[in-house]
């Protein structure tokens, strides 16, 4: 049973960063119609840049140390995320092989600059001591960290759905996945809502790379890059476009995987996830909510 | 026949014959080649940049000439690499059984694959590909049964291969080798490409929906497309296993297909000189610039420059986005007219 209960959470706890990375893919395809390959890239600009302020900050105390740096790897991934999409992705509008490609590009070059930087080999990140302390539940020891993940992306998700349908700019942006066309039709301007939502997806990553480097420790180069390639899986199993199914989706993925990893064998969940990806395309190609790509 | 029918024969019989007497070229290139034309360290090295240029063609034929965009075409080249060397040297089986086998799984494996991936188009497609090439990958990081050996991969049984293709003294004989899989796949690639599936892959590339509304099954051709691709993809597994003598999981990986993709771009898709080309050029940069970074004229850049010309990886993805910007049509279009951006519009 506890082990159960602690593969649960700390799938949970790998499901929130999964959510984190898909959300950001899920909207901006939804809306611009473009593959982010460059999300790893910003989510691992997030954590290298909360792990770079945590070195320079080493006169503060940990706790109040980890959250400036997390709020810098926050502020600088959202900066570079909107940056691309203005610079990069704005001159390439409606010709969307060419902006994929950038976005490949780009994911590649930030991640090859950030390894000859600072070298291959994984840093250690300066934790608050709490985080790697355990909480007893149902008899299970649950690292601490899990808690802040899982919770931070439940706000995260509460978030996005108040955005998107409480405000108006989250009007213009659901709009917009449904019919863009029509939007711009009607006289608004969607290509300011891009920005809007390449700016949100890059918090989005850069959070997901704090909170990585709460789960593992460490930063490393490759982080996003592999984090990504689970996130695009959820994106496709979720339905594209769909915060909700994104949402459900990166639990399901998060949770196959850890439980085939420990049942089965290591490297089961891998291949589990992607044999769940095979099924679910065989029975609903649009994905869990079949949500309509726009 | 006509002059154009005339030049598509006498260019490539000229650029192959001429390749194919650079080993007997004790010719020495300074700065460009580590040795003479004829030395086994630059063989070596073309006989590489030969076998991805093939290779890049083969991912053109789906990419450039079909509209898919696929992400897990390393998976067919790391179907020859590997299971041809298990084959050889976990099982102990003859070399030609060996790859006769190999080849059975390079056609089987993408009708199983292609079947479920193109039930999805565009990035969907991207994507599921994408993953299925990340379970190849994670296959060959796990050593299953201790069959992949790994992270570190494994060196073939050498004593099975034939004798014509093993030692320093036999690189001209690979280069051969490496060079006969670049002539098939463009010849191949050629007569495909006219064929009359070869028409529909190219109208499904302009737009899918028409083909559709003429009467055709759009699934079927691309599924002919990629199992075509991929097989040529595997045939390239198996030269360069013959290359370097080994498996290793680098050839598995999602950043492997992502090469592909880049040699293509900036050779130029849906040409196939622009893709041999992209091949060519991406190969010998990616070997070469960490030595060319070594020399003195770059030695001299302040560190801020020096440091990111260390990594291949960051010279060759600023080329490629630089190819997206102001070269859409890759090196081989270089001073053409430029296409209309708007073509590859409906592929996604």
């Amino acid at each position: 049973m506890s082990t159960v209960v602690l593969l649960a959470i700390t799938g949970l706890g790998l499901g929130a960063m999964y959510f984190l990375i898909a959300s950001g893919l899920s909207l901006i395809y939804g809306l611009m119609g473009v593959l982010n390959f460059a999300h790893g890239a910003f989510l691992t600009v997030g954590a290298y840049a909360m792990w770079y302020s945590e070195t320079k900050l080493d006169a503060v105390p940990v706790v109040p140390r980890f959250i400036l740096a997390a709020l810098v790897g926050l502020v600088v991934g959202t900066i570079v995320a909107a940056l691309v999409e203005l610079f990069l992705i704005r001159p390439l509008y409606g010709r969307h092989i060419e902006q994929v490609l950038v976005t490949v590009g780009l994911g590649l070059c930030i991640t090859a600059l950030i390894r000859s930087i600072w070298g291959p080999d994984p840093k250690f990140v300066a934790l608050p001591p709490w985080t790697r302390e355990t909480t007893s539940v149902l008899g299970a020891s649950i690292p601490n960290d899990r808690w802040i993940e899982i919770i931070t992306a439940a706000l995260v998700l509460l978030g996005l759905n108040l955005f998107l349908r409480r405000t108006r700019y989250g009007l213009i942006v659901r709009a917009g996945v449904e019919n863009r066309a029509m939007v711009t039709a009607l006289g608004i301007d969607v290509r300011r809502a891009f920005t809007l939502v390449f700016a949100i997806g890059g918090v989005a990553a850069a959070l997901a790379g704090v909170l990585s480097a709460l789960y593992f420790g460490t930063v490393d180069p490759e982080r996003g890059t592999s984090l990504l390639i689970f996130a695009f899986i959820v994106v496709v199993i979720g339905g594209l476009g769909s915060i909700g199914g994104t949402a459900a989706a990166a639990v399901l993925v998060a949770l196959v995987q850890q439980f085939a990893n420990y049942y089965a064998s290591a490297g089961m969940g891998d291949l589990s996830v992607v044999l769940l990806l095979a099924i679910v395309l065989l029975a609903r190609p649009g994905g869990l909510t079949a949500a309509a790509p726009a | 026949m006509t002059r154009a029918q005339i030049r598509a024969v006498v260019v490539p019989v000229v650029v192959f014959g001429l390749l194919a007497i650079v080993p007997k070229l004790a010719v020495d290139i300074p700065v460009l080649f580590p040795g003479s034309l004829d030395s086994p360290g630059t063989l070596q090295l073309l006989a590489l940049m030969l076998t991805f240029a093939g290779l890049a063609l083969t991912y053109d034929l789906l990419f450039g000439f079909t509209g898919l965009m696929s992400f897990g075409h390393a998976l067919y080249f790391a179907v020859g690499v590997y299971v041809a060397a298990v084959a050889m040297t976990k099982w102990h089986w003859g070399f030609w059984p060996s790859i006769l086998f190999t080849c059975a799984v390079g056609l089987l494996l993408p009708v199983v694959l292609g079947t479920i991936s193109l039930r999805v188009t565009g990035i969907a497609f991207a994507m599921v590909t994408l993953a299925f090439a990340q379970a190849g990958s994670v296959l060959a990081f796990k050593n299953p049964g201790g069959l992949t050996g790994g992270e570190d991969g494994f060196g073939v049984d050498y004593t099975k291969l034939p004798s014509a293709l093993v030692g320093i003294f036999n690189t001209k004989n690979l280069y051969w080798l490496a060079l006969v899989y670049a002539a098939v796949v463009f010849v191949v690639g050629r007569w495909a490409i006219n064929s009359s599936p070869g028409k529909v892959w190219q109208a499904i590339r302009e737009n899918e929906l028409r083909v559709e509304v003429l009467g055709m099954r759009p699934f079927d051709y691309k599924l002919m497309s990629c199992v075509l691709a991929s097989f040529l993809a595997t045939l390239g597994g198996i030269v360069y296993l013959m290359l370097i003598s080994g498996a290793s999981p680098d050839v598995t990986t999602p950043p492997f297909t992502l090469a592909l993709l880049i040699m293509v771009v900036i050779g130029g898709t849906g040409s196939r000189w622009g893709a041999l080309i992209g091949g060519v050029v991406y190969t010998y940069l990616d070997h070469r610039l960490a030595d060319l970074s070594g020399s003195s004229a770059v030695s001299g850049l302040p560190s801020v420059l020096r440091v990111p010309l260390r990594e291949p990886t960051f010279v060759l993805g600023l080329l490629f986005i630089l190819t997206v910007y102001f070269a859409p049509g890759g090196l081989a279009r270089l001073g053409r007219i430029r296409r209309r951006p708007t073509t590859f519009e409906e592929a996604l």
